[in-house]
């Protein structure tokens, strides 16, 4: 949810263009995981601030509390156990939505309005528009929108839409207390994770690396990884993601074209009617019946 | 209604009845689809209380069109069974159409259009039946890896489209072909009229030669 906006770049099931008149700056916010030391203030950061609060869970056994997103949670921390030829590591990534500069979940929605993308490019449910079909779940390459059991629309990290339209750094930024998550402008975040890589390449991390995935267009949450060459390591975290050829033949040209042919046909019979006119019984049978 | 002992018994009351349902059903189905399908369509919502009702009975309306398509493929398939007579009908269906039908090979009780329509319905159903399972958010999809839900939505879409071509095209052609659209609603149709248009299927109902 955001306020009246006239910086939309992008609104789904839209064909007309958006109010857009205010071009604003684009943001990012940038998570170096490699400075993270899984302390969850972000969720609650994000809880506090969005008013949100999850049922209480149980333990898992691991430190990953709760286990995933859910329409409560729009942030939570995944930790992972993995062998290298450092040794034993332990990854942590805070997980949420990507704010894609191309949003699979935008794309994907039939609602007009339910998704929207700003010209800052934070992309962000409009729940009153919302229809619950959860179409947005499989058009997301990232597995982020959550659908409620309790009201039946879709939830997922807003970027503090709200806060960062009044100048504020979003809430998981504000709290974070060893600065492993940032917030700027998308073009000085790239320049400070390069800063990062630097120094982690000279502690040893040959393939530090941004993760700024270019399959949807680069995204405006960015992650800073030890180990850029495997960002599966890191719960999963997909190696190239894209939309996918299904998603863009399901929502392509071919929608539109396909509602031409329709038409055509309707023109055609209206046409093949006119022309040649109707099938009826010939006049020699109707008199051979007859007799 | 008039009655006349010299008209032939063309569809039994349940067939009508069962056809009726299925176009109803079919309307409301489409209707609701449609909304789903492209911008455009979305005001169609409206028909059905809001986008977010649409959303809650296009699939319920496609579980009640399993039973009740399922009721017509069960009447039908039988008098639906391609034979060579039928093929060689429809490499003539081009010359129907211009009313040139000195070359028509004589139709049975449905002519080959009629059965290539019913089998390619029939297609379309199963894949928009099982192809809808599977992309029914509510209850079904968290079931399915999510590359299969994305494959869903595309077979749902295309074989949608073809649903309503060809139901476009059943209607026109019940338009075109005069009294046939009688005879599915009242189920009888005159002796000329089976005659002219299912000759092989009037000689057998009437025992004759003529």
């Amino acid at each position: 949810m955001a306020l009246q906006s006239l910086d939309i770049t992008r609104r789904s099931a839209t064909t007309t263009p958006s109010p857009s008149v205010r071009q604003t700056m684009e943001v990012a916010k940038l998570i170096d995981v490699t400075k993270c030391i899984g302390c969850k203030a972000c969720q609650v950061a994000c809880m506090e601030w969005n008013d949100t609060r999850d049922a209480v869970g149980t333990n898992h056994g691991v430190y990953d509390n709760p286990v995933d997103l859910t329409e409560n949670s729009w942030t939570v921390m995944r930790y992972a156990e993995v062998e290298t030829e450092r040794g034993l590591e332990w990854l942590i990534r805070k997980d949420g939505c990507m704010h894609c500069a191309d949003p699979g979940c935008l794309k994907a929605c039939p609602a007009p309005g339910a998704v929207v993308q700003f010209s800052n490019g934070i992309v962000d449910f409009h729940e009153e528009n919302c229809i619950g079909c959860g179409y947005c779940i499989a058009g997301c390459p990232f597995n982020i929108p959550r659908l409620s059991k309790k009201d039946s629309k879709v939830y997922k990290c807003t970027l503090c839409s709200d806060r960062v339209a009044v100048g504020l750094e979003p809430a998981c930024v504000k709290t974070c207390p060893t600065g492993a998550i940032v917030f700027g402008s998308r073009e000085d975040m790239i320049r400070h994770a390069e800063e990062r890589i630097v120094d982690l390449k000279s502690r040893g991390f040959a393939k530090a690396g941004l993760y700024d995935p270019q399959g949807v267009g680069g995204t405006h949450v960015m992650y800073v990884l030890h180990h850029a060459d495997r960002p599966e390591m890191y719960c999963g975290l997909p190696k190239d993601p894209t939309i996918g050829p299904a998603v863009d033949l399901w929502k392509g040209a071919a929608k539109p074209l396909a509602s031409l042919g329709l038409a055509l046909i309707g023109l055609g019979a209206l046409a093949h009617y006119v022309t040649k006119g109707p099938n009826e019984v010939s006049e020699e049978i109707e008199k051979e019946v007859d007799k | 209604m008039k009655t006349d002992p010299d008209k032939l018994p063309r569809f039994t009351a349940p067939e009508r009845l069962n056809h009726w349902l299925v176009a109803v059903l079919f309307f409301l189905l489409a209707l609701s689809g449609l909304v789903f399908f492209h911008p455009f369509f979305y005001p169609l919502n409206q028909l059905f209380g809001g986008g977010t009702w649409a959303r809650i009975l296009h699939p319920f309306f496609g579980v009640l069109m399993i039973f009740l398509f399922g009721g017509m493929f069960l009447r039908f398939r039988k008098l639906s069974v391609m034979t060579p007579a039928d093929r060689e009908w429809l490499k003539h269906a081009r010359e129907l159409a211009s009313g040139d039908t000195r070359n028509l090979p004589e139709a049975g009780k449905l002519n080959g259009g009629q059965k290539l329509m019913f089998w390619s319905l029939v297609t379309c159903m199963v894949l928009l039946v099982v192809s809808g399972l599977i992309i029914w958010r509510a209850y079904l999809s968290f079931l399915f890896p999510v590359t299969l839900v994305r494959v869903g939505a595309v077979v749902h879409a295309a074989a949608g489209v073809i649903m309503v071509a060809l139901i476009l095209g059943h209607i026109y052609l019940a338009i075109w072909t005069k009294e046939s659209i009688g005879a599915m609603l009242y189920g009888k149709v005159r002796r000329a009229w089976a005659k002219h248009h299912h000759p092989a299927w009037y000689r057998e109902i009437t025992g004759g030669d003529k």
